[in-house]
Parts: C-alpha cells; structure tokens; sequence
C-alpha cells in the first residue's frame, strides 16, 4: 500500500492558523458569524479553528456540530446505512454567517446534505465552506470551498486518511492509493 | 454494527441485543430531530408505506403514520373496518392488493397470532408487527426499552415487574423478550387466572401479590386490562381487580422508594392505575408515547435501509 503524507502536526498547526487569518480577514470581530463542524470528522477540525480564533480574537466563538446522515442522497444506494451522529446547533443561525468545517473536500454530495440538513435550523444570511484538503477535479456537483487548507490532485482510486490527536493518534494526513 | 440483519420487524424474540441497541442509537438521533423547530427529515422521500390495521388502534397507528411522516415518506391507511376484508377477501389477497400499487413496506396490525409472519413467507415488501394478537407488539417493547433507558441511564440490571393481564397482552411477551435481552430482571404479577401457565418457563418471576411486587422492582410497567378480550369472567369484577392489583399513592407512599411507573395507555383511570399515581412524577407515560415515534422513525430508517 502506497501512501503519502499531506499533513503532518507542525504543517498542521501552521495551516490552521492561516486559515483563520483569512477567516478573520473576512468576518472581523465574528460578532454575526458561526462555525458549524460536519460529523463525524469535521468536529475535531472545527474545534481546532475555534480555539484558534478564540486565541487570536481574545473572544468566544459559538461553534455547531450538523450531522448530515438523515439528508444524504446515497441512502438505500450503498451497501450499509451510514451509523448517525449527533446533532447540536446551540443558537440561532437566523440571519448568521455560517462557516461549514469539513475535513475532505471530495464529490461534494456531503456539503449538499449538510445545506440541506442546515436549513432545517433557519435561513442563514450567508454560508461558506471551510476544508482542510480539496479533491481537485473529483466533485459531482458544483460545489467549491472558500477556505482551503490544500489542494491535492487525486484519483478514484485513492483515498485520504484523517488521523488526529483527538481519535489517540499522532497528527497525520495521509494520501493513500487503494489495493487494486 | 451499522444495520439490522432482517428486512422484517416481527418480532422481539428474533433480535439481537446489537440490533436493540442500534435501534435505540438511532433512536435518540431522531428523538433530537422531534425536538427541533422542522422536525422532519428527507430520508423516505421515495418510499411508500401502508399502514394495514385489521384490529383497531388509535396510538400505534397515530405514531406510526407521524413517525412516517416525519422521514417524508408517502403513506397510505387502511382499516378493515371500511375494506373488503368484510366481503371476504384473505389477508394474502387484500396485502398484493396493495402491494401491486407500488407500496415499499407494511406496517399491520392482526388479530391473529403469526399473520405478519405468514405474510413475510408471501411477500417482497418490508413488514412491520405492529401487534398479532396476543402474541408480540415490538415496537412498543423497544420504546418501553428506550423510555427506561432514557429515564434510568441502563436497562442492564434493573428488576422489572409487568403488572396485570399477561394472558391476553402482545405487550408483556415482547417486553420480556426485549428486557431480558438487555439484561433486566422480569417479574411479572397479576391475578392467577391472567397469567399464562407456563410463564415462568421464560425466566421471568411470578408474583401475585402487588406489594411484594412493588417491594422487588425498580420499575412498573401497568398493563391495561383488556376489557374487549375479556369474554370469559377472569375475575369477579373490576371494583375487585382494583382493590387488589390497582396502584394507589397511599400503596406508592408506602414502598420507602421511588419507583417509575409506566403504561403502554390507553389507562383504565381508577382500575389498574388511580390518576394522582399516573399524573404523577414518577410516572413516564406520556415520555413513552413520544419515544414511540422515535422508535418508529428508527425502526422503519433502518429497514428501509436493508430494503434493496
């Protein structure tokens, strides 16, 4: 199995606090703005941001978990049920900014679910896309990011493995091409 | 485990512990859905479900049709009270019937013991029990299940007493299925004549005395007592049936502890359950009704799943 190292914690740590530079560049003192992290493992990223720009902007961030599995398109299209997770949007996104966290950028068919599952909570006044890692030319539907960590070339026949501190692991992004 | 191993709810007694608790996962992910301001999900959109009750129900079929709902899934509703079941048409018939209009799964309810069963043998579509006779009502255990999970944190060790009409109750039988499986211990307690003779033979207590009941338990799930299934005198009157197994506050006062009541509804107010015992704190009747289309949504995302 061949694999390649995309991240690892020091690249990391350095690309987080870019993003949220940029993040910052774009939203100033965060008084309308709100991050929601995608389940499963946008959470741990989103996290990170937050904490990141607490640190920088000396002011707490309200930060959401959305769980897309009710409103995917591949339900009763792919072999097994994708398990749910939770769900935990503490204020309104009414009229708010939202920031969507994810950690893999790929068909695009995710953040579609996560729109949709996102309006169930109210009309935001504005919604950008945060990814660590966009899968260049790979999407199905049209759908770009508007903070990206990095862009990596990849084939169908890879797949990118997310390894983070908080799963008890070593901070490690891997590019990995699949057994033929 | 991310799915159940059958195409068909039938009953308690065929499921593993796993699938219970996968159930119950889901469970709580739809419980938070219920709970927000759109309390709907797209994920049925392309399935139809019929709703087939060849015995009456006001609760189970309410949540079912909502917990449907709920998923976006299309539905249809039949009785036999208003069909041609009247003008002599079998069950097998009356189901392609329906089936031969494009409709994905059936959630029945039949008077007779195995009918589900015999319609899984016979058809393509998804089933559901949503009660066969005296027999098993599955999804009512499993929001049984869920409610004292929910109340108490675990199902794992508590001691469980089911009060009342065991003979007759689809109810009992499906929850000692389901409790025993997730590790509660069973009691059950009634009057000699509403309990099936060989019950114990499940590994549930018996008991016939309602303070030594109570005295055991953790949780008392009442049972209605069926006064439509009560043909035959099984006991002299319901004055007396309540004097003897109806639970009273002074009976509650009197046990040193807290214990949850529970009730599948409808209550007989004054027969198996005075109403200051079921409007009371301890009582989760009303949680139980609301976990219900919880456990349903659950219930029919997870078969739908398994359907292609």
């Amino acid at each position: 199995m061949q694999k390649r190292l995309l991240f690892n914690s020091k690249l990391l740590n350095i690309t987080i606090s870019r993003l949220c530079q940029h993040i910052i560049e774009n939203h100033g003192d965060f008084s309308d703005t709100v991050l929601l992290g995608m389940q499963p493992r946008g959470i741990h990223l989103a996290e990170r941001i937050k904490n990141e720009l607490e640190r920088q902007l000396n002011k707490s961030i309200s930060l959401g978990y959305l769980d897309t599995t009710f409103h995917r398109d591949d339900f009763r299209r792919r072999d097994t049920p994708k398990t749910p997770n939770q769900t935990k949007i503490p204020f309104l996104i009414e009229n708010q900014k939202v920031i969507l966290i994810d950690d893999v950028l790929y068909t695009g068919r995710t953040v579609r679910a996560a729109l949709d599952a996102m309006t169930m909570f109210g009309r935001p006044a504005k919604v950008e896309l945060l990814v660590l890692i966009d899968r260049l030319y790979s999407r199905h539907i049209p759908v770009e990011a508007n903070y990206i960590g990095r862009k990596v070339n990849t084939m169908p026949s890879q797949h990118v493995l997310v390894e983070l501190a908080e799963q008890g692991k070593k901070d490690n992004i891997w590019l990995i091409n699949d057994p033929e | 485990m991310s799915q159940l191993k059958t195409k068909h709810l039938l009953g308690i007694k065929n499921l593993d512990a796993d699938e219970i608790e996968l159930i119950f996962e889901t469970a709580a992910n739809f419980k938070d859905v219920l709970n927000r301001p759109i309390k709907k999900v797209p994920s049925l959109r392309d399935v139809t479900v019929a709703n087939v009750f060849f015995e009456n129900s006001t609760r189970t079929r309410l949540s079912f049709e909502l917990a449907e709902k709920r998923l976006s899934a299309d539905v249809i509703n039949f009785s036999s009270s208003s069909s041609s079941v009247k003008k002599g048409e079998t069950l097998l018939d009356t189901v392609n019937n329906i089936l031969a209009m494009k409709v994905d799964m059936i959630v029945m309810r039949h008077s007779s013991p195995g009918a589900p069963h015999f319609l899984s043998r016979h058809i393509k579509a998804n089933i559901i029990n949503a009660g066969d006779g005296t027999h098993e009502h599955p999804t009512q255990a499993l929001l049984d299940s869920f409610s004292i999970l929910q109340k108490t944190g675990s199902v794992a060790g508590k001691k469980v007493v089911i009060v009342g009409d065991i003979l007759h109750s689809r109810v009992a039988l499906s929850n000692i299925f389901a409790l025993q499986k997730l590790g509660a211990e069973v009691m059950v307690c009634g009057p000699a004549t509403l309990l099936p003779k060989y019950v114990a033979s499940l590994g549930v207590k018996v008991e016939l005395d309602i303070r030594k009941a109570l005295e055991w338990c953790d949780i008392a799930n009442v049972l209605r007592i069926q006064l439509e299934r009560q043909k035959m005198r099984y006991f002299p009157s319901l004055r007396e049936y309540s004097i003897y197994y109806g639970i009273n506050k002074s009976l509650i006062d009197s046990l040193n502890k807290e214990i949850v009541i529970m009730h599948p509804g409808p209550i007989n107010r004054g027969v198996e359950l005075t109403s200051d015992v079921a409007d009371s704190e301890n009582a989760i009747i009303l949680d139980q009704v609301e976990n219900g289309v919880a456990i349903r949504m659950a219930v029919l995302y997870l078969l739908a799943g398994n359907m292609n």
